[in-house]
């Protein structure tokens, strides 16, 4: 196994409500090696977000330690991209501003702009968005901006992608291609991912591990599947292929027998 | 002019919400000029007589009411006797705009100038206003300390009429002028501040987190997301302002005296012109009018589709 990027140990999140503390998660342990596709998966509200929002340092944990690269993460870093669930492009910037926001910052100290510029197109190519450079974010469909959300977080080179449900707010169609496409852009760039998710399917399709979350509160991790399934990995075969009905079987008997969500 | 007329156009806070909202809301974005094409040029595939209705149903409504207000007017004029009714004051208004730049000494100008000087001290009281209000409602809007220590004083500050304002004017700067121009900088700075406030208070949490994971410098944090994230709300208090702002120099200026358009009015009642001063209602109207679309179209420009 490669070497351990992310170093998770005994992490709990413990916030302060009205209602006096609330525990959402306790007792993570989880490392995430080099080039790993990583999902995390579980119910509704059980603690995946602040899970990911603590690798990415926009908050910090109650207890334990988080770990990137061997070094305590304490705030975030343009190391750790992260696409979030609703793409949030700044409305007021066309999509080429939006993607150079973020390259400006990590190259912009060592290149000249044309290079930047050639990296914002590049980036903007790879999730075929280059047609629409030049437009505003409300002038482009949903799919259409998680896709600049991608770019944006790939442009920056990041040693760690976070994405928090990036395609939870879209059509099935329009998802499919998008994990095809993300599909490929993992397969080139050989990113690290770790990546929110409540669609068994995309999780099977995409990770080498999944993480499966038990119920909040205090909710902490319990089981992982490894995904042994080759790449590239072809939707269409895999909907044949024993394997990926086992996977699926297996995540969902966690889902829906082992962890089922009392209705609420 | 009441004094309760000014106070509840001078109490922001409220009101600003929904037009704030209504501001980012609009359909303009940074480049593409405000459409303010009637909505039947933007249908060009009805056929002319339908048009022709549309611009019609556009048309005539308003025309009635104006119709009905010169009609009431008249029938008013007729039988109170001493109100100049709508012909005998257009006819003054024609002499009156047949050279409205003349100066006959300090006392007699024409009704442009009295006009010009009326806005020059708005503008000037406004600008100081912005100087002050915008970077104080940056300043309040990000530090809850700085909040909670101006809340108070603003609360108790905000409600007071502009014009009780006047006599410190008065004492302060020694001159009627200035102390005019300071009613209206005390007036605008509220609207600025507040809205200000709110907006930067609303910008959405996902911008500023954009901002962390990029890892954005406070400088680019504060031109590439704050400032135009802000824009909409501080257009919408500036807006408020001038219209209260508008509303007060009558005022003042009556106080006041010197060149200006409540002072004029108060002149021509003097004089017992009355003709005059129902024109000066009019002239009155149509500049806070035109301020107002103009910064309507100013909002538009600058605002951005939220999603
Ligand atoms: N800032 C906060 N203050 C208090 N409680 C919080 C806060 N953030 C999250 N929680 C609570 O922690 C729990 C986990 O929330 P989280 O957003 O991580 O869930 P999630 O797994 O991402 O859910 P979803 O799939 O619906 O996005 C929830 O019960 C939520 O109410
Ligand atoms: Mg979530």
């Amino acid at each position: 196994m490669n070497k351990p990027i992310v170093k998770i140990e005994n992490v709990g999140q413990t916030f302060n409500t009205k209602s006096g503390k609330f525990t959402a998660l306790r007792d993570i342990n989880l490392d995430v090696s080099e080039g790993e596709v990583v999902t995390l998966i579980g119910h509704s509200g059980c603690g995946k977000s602040t899970l990911l929002n603590l690798i990415a340092g926009l908050s910090l944990p109650s207890s334990g330690v988080l770990l990137c690269d061997g070094r305590e993460i304490a705030g975030p870093g343009p190391e750790r991209s992260v696409v979030f669930q609703n793409h949030s492009l700044l409305p007021w910037m066309t999509c080429f501003e939006n993607v150079m926001l973020g390259v400006e910052r990590v190259f912009g100290r060592k290149e000249g702009m044309p290079k930047l510029k050639a990296r914002v197109a590049a980036a903007l190519d790879m999730v075929h968005m280059d047609h629409a450079s030049g437009k505003y974010p409300h002038e482009i469909s949903g799919g259409m901006k998680q896709r600049v959300g991608i770019a944006r977080a790939f442009a920056m080179e990041p040693k760690l992608l976070l994405m928090d449900e990036p395609f939870g707010a879209l059509d099935a169609l329009t998802r499919a291609a998008l994990q095809d496409e993300l599909n490929g852009v993992m397969a080139k760039t050989g990113a690290t991912v770790v990546m929110v998710t409540h669609d068994v399917d995309e999780a099977v399709l995409l990770s080498d591990r999944i993480v499966m979350m038990t119920n909040g509160p205090a909710a902490t991790i319990g089981e992982i599947v490894d995904v042994k399934l080759e790449r590239p990995r072809d939707r269409l075969e895999l909907a044949h292929d024993t394997r990926f009905a086992d996977y699926r079987a297996a995540v969902f008997e966690f889902l829906y027998r082992k962890q089922l969500k009392k209705a609420a | 002019m009441s004094a309760v007329a000014v106070l509840k156009l001078a109490t922001p806070p409220a009101k600003a919400e929904p037009a704030a909202a209504k501001a980012v809301a609009q359909p303009a974005s940074a480049e593409v000029p405000a459409p303010t094409l009637e909505p039947t040029t933007m249908a060009p595939a009805t056929q002319p007589g339908e048009r022709l209705r549309e611009v019609l149903r556009v048309v005539i409504p308003p025309l009635f009411g104006i119709a009905l207000m010169i009609g009431i007017w008249a029938l008013v004029a007729i039988k109170s006797g001493n109100i100049p009714g709508p012909d005998k004051t257009w006819a003054a208004a024609r002499v009156l705009f047949a050279d409205p730049f003349y100066r006959n000494g300090p006392n007699d100008q024409g009704i442009g100038w009295n006009v010009l000087s009326s806005l020059q001290r708005v503008g000037i009281g406004f600008g100081f206003a912005a100087l002050v209000g915008i970077p104080m409602g940056f300043l309040l809007g990000r530090f809850a300390f700085m909040n909670r220590m101006f809340e108070p004083i603003i609360s108790l500050l905000r409600p007071v009429s502009p014009l009780a304002w006047l006599p410190i004017g008065l004492l302060v700067f020694q001159k009627a002028d200035p102390a005019a121009t300071w009613t209206i900088f005390i007036c605008s700075i509220w609207p600025m501040i507040l809205n200000t406030a709110q907006g930067v208070q609303r910008v959405p949490q996902d911008y500023l987190n954009v901002a962390r994971v990029l890892g954005l410098s406070e400088a680019k944090v504060i031109t590439k997301i704050l400032f135009p994230a802000v824009l909409p709300y501080m257009l919408t208090g500036i807006r408020l302002s001038i219209g209260t702002a508008w509303l007060v120099i009558v005022a003042a200026e009556m106080l006041t005296g010197g060149v200006g358009i409540g002072f004029w009015v108060w002149d021509e009642w003097n004089n017992l012109k009355v003709e005059h001063i129902v024109i000066a209602i009019f002239v009155i109207g149509i500049v806070g009018l035109a301020l107002e679309t103009m910064l309507l179209m100013l909002a538009k420009r600058f605002s951005y589709e939220s999603r």
